[in-house]
């Protein structure tokens, strides 16, 4: 067998179908095995000792690394353009394992204040429990990004494409800011998925999804993941001794220094998923696995219903307002036409007249869509954040994201369009 | 971690760990958790022959082998100089591999030095800069993938590029 001669760079929807997955070697299987195991054989002790202390490359245990798992972290690390990828269990404990790998007790991080209500949630309750302490951003005002920054902020976290209501953040202005302060942008890029925006092509550091929604696409399997882009230097602003300090926990290995612009990712793995456990499950790893393969076809027909149904809504007479970036009046149409060429996503929000009332009665009277907590599945959802996603959040928060109490949010399928719209019309004039 | 963005063709990489067995290290160190030792012990598993060089370590034994001071007191034929120094140090490395007529200089990572590259590449050699050979023997095995890194290689053939 010959080697190639030049390194040939495939399209995204190729490489959502192969990337981190060769035949196994083995048997020839041509998918992906469902690695269901928790643990492997060494060669011998010294192998065994070998894996233990990282000097070489291969699988202890199934909390720390699995084959089935391995593919999908080289897939969805291929598909965001970026260096490596840990998976986790959820998308909550991805962010966990990214702010433990960055943050000490007592450090500071600056946030987006247009999250998902868990993310506001765990910002706010949980990481502080940790010593971890935040201050939320408006992240269209600049200067008050900047003002946010201490000398112990250690990150930026943002939504690409904002839960709920589908606001497009200017990342490459983030990404600026933050690098003036050498410090990661970390980006939840769950509603865009890599097909429609990229978000290390904008100078973002660190990039997490939910797999859980549409990179998984059926609503079968929950699943997190962090991805670096292996470009950020860890070492320049001395801000992360964890990563480029002698390691404790690993008789005083250097992690920068030692696995270079994969550091971030080993890091993570060997002490953040090692030590705080939230594995992904081989099994949850295949059915993503599968998922992400149809991952540009699904985002394609999402794009194209949400945009048949955005459309719609703008015209209903009990419809007071619709906030979807990929309609050509929405204040982000230019960031949108920006960073989504291929379109907005397909979570957005309105707002039925006669608000809060009426919006319960409407998520009540739907056949088609689902009122459920998800986002990103086949099937169309629909819900009141207020009531629910947003609901541990005092007003004030609820409407700095987004989510006050006349909202309702849709997340867009692969149906029929004229079906979903059907369905939306009758529940409408139910309610209104 | 300083990079000029240099990009290598897999083939020529594979090229290079496949056709070479015996590699001199220099500045290897007896430190077991040294990025050296790690990159030392896994090419070995891998079946190269490496010759630990360090003058500072000179006579100590590493992982059965036996430190030099320098590359000319190694008495058999050298394929590969991996370099684990600064890169000021390069110049002078380089001009002690084309002495021993060694076939390639491999820089070890954030190790860049382009006047001492083209030195070498003018003299005959094969040059490698700002990589590590234990990684990108990994990525191209397929072996890194196992730790979530994208290797960037996509094969439907069931046998690994390297074997």
């Amino acid at each position: 067998m010959t080697a190639p001669e030049k390194s040939h760079h495939y399209g995204i929807e190729t490489r959502a179908v192969h990337a981190g997955a060769a035949p196994e070697p083995v048997t020839g299987a041509r998918n992906v095995p469902i690695f269901q195991t928790t643990s492997y054989v060494f060669d011998d002790a010294d192998h065994a000792a070998s894996l233990f202390n990282l000097q070489t490359f291969g699988y202890i245990y199934t909390r720390l690394g699995n084959p089935t798992v391995a593919a999908l972290e080289e897939r969805v690390a291929s598909l965001e353009g970026g260096r490596a990828a840990v998976a986790t269990a959820t998308g909550h404990s991805a962010q966990l394992l990214a702010f433990f790998t960055l943050l000490e007790p007592g450090d500071h991080f600056v946030a987006s204040r247009f999250l998902y209500g868990g993310s506001i949630t765990q910002f706010t309750h949980t990481f502080p429990r940790l010593g971890w302490h935040g201050t939320f951003v408006d992240p269209r005002n600049l200067d008050e990004v900047r003002a946010a920054i201490t000398p112990t902020t250690k990150l930026i976290f943002t939504e690409s494409l904002a839960n709920p209501g589908g606001v497009v953040v200017d990342l490459a202005a983030l990404a600026e800011i933050a690098h003036e302060n050498g410090i990661p942008l970390v980006v939840d890029n769950t509603l865009a998925t890599p097909y429609l925006w990229r978000p290390f092509e904008w100078g973002a550091d660190i990039v997490i999804h939910s797999m859980t929604k549409f990179l998984s696409g059926h609503g079968t399997s929950m699943g997190g993941i962090v991805v670096e882009s292996g470009k950020f230097d860890w070492a320049a602003s001395g801000k992360f001794p964890a990563l480029t300090q002698p390691d404790p926990a690993y008789h005083g290995l250097n992690f920068y220094e030692t696995f270079g612009d994969f550091g971030f990712s080993m890091k993570t793995r060997a002490v953040g998923l090692r030590d705080l456990g939230p594995a992904l499950s081989p099994q949850n790893a295949f059915y993503i696995l599968t998922g992400i393969e149809t991952l540009p076809l699904r985002m394609d027909r999402h794009v194209s219903n949400a945009t048949a149904v955005a459309e719609h809504l703008a015209e209903h007479p009990a419809v007071a307002w619709v906030s979807y970036a990929g309609l050509p009046d929405s204040p982000y149409a230019a960031l949108a036409a920006r960073y989504l060429p291929k379109g907005a996503g397909s979570v957005f929000t309105f707002g039925v007249k006669r608000g809060y009332e009426a919006g319960i009665k409407v998520v009540e009277s739907v056949e088609l869509w689902s009122h459920l907590a998800n986002v990103g599945d086949t099937r169309s959802l629909i819900i009141h954040p207020a009531s629910t996603t947003h609901r541990q959040l005092t007003d004030e928060q609820r409407d700095a994201a987004g989510a006050g109490n006349d909202v309702i949010r849709l997340s867009v399928g692969i149906e029929t369009a004229a079906d979903l719209i059907a369905d939306l019309d009758q529940a409408l004039h139910q309610a209104v | 971690m300083s990079s000029l963005g240099l990009e290598y063709d897999d083939g020529y990489l594979i090229d290079i760990l496949r056709r070479n067995r015996t590699v001199a290290m220099v500045g290897a160190s007896p430190n077991w958790n040294r990025p050296s030792y790690f990159a030392m012990k896994y090419l070995q598993r891998k079946g190269y022959r490496v010759i630990p060089v360090n003058p500072v370590a000179a006579g100590q034994v590493i992982l059965g082998e036996t430190v030099v001071p320098d590359l000319a007191s190694i008495d058999v034929p050298v394929d590969v100089v991996d370099v684990f120094r600064r890169a000021d140090a390069v110049p002078a490395i380089v001009d002690e591999a084309i002495r021993i007529k060694a076939r390639v200089v491999w820089l070890q990572l954030g190790v860049v030095h382009l006047e001492a590259a083209v030195r070498a590449t003018e003299a005959g050699l094969t040059v490698v800069q700002d990589r590590c050979m234990k990684i990108e023997y990994g990525r191209l095995s397929g072996e890194l993938g196992w730790s979530g890194v994208n290797s960037g290689i996509l094969t439907s053939r069931r046998r690994r590029l390297l074997a």
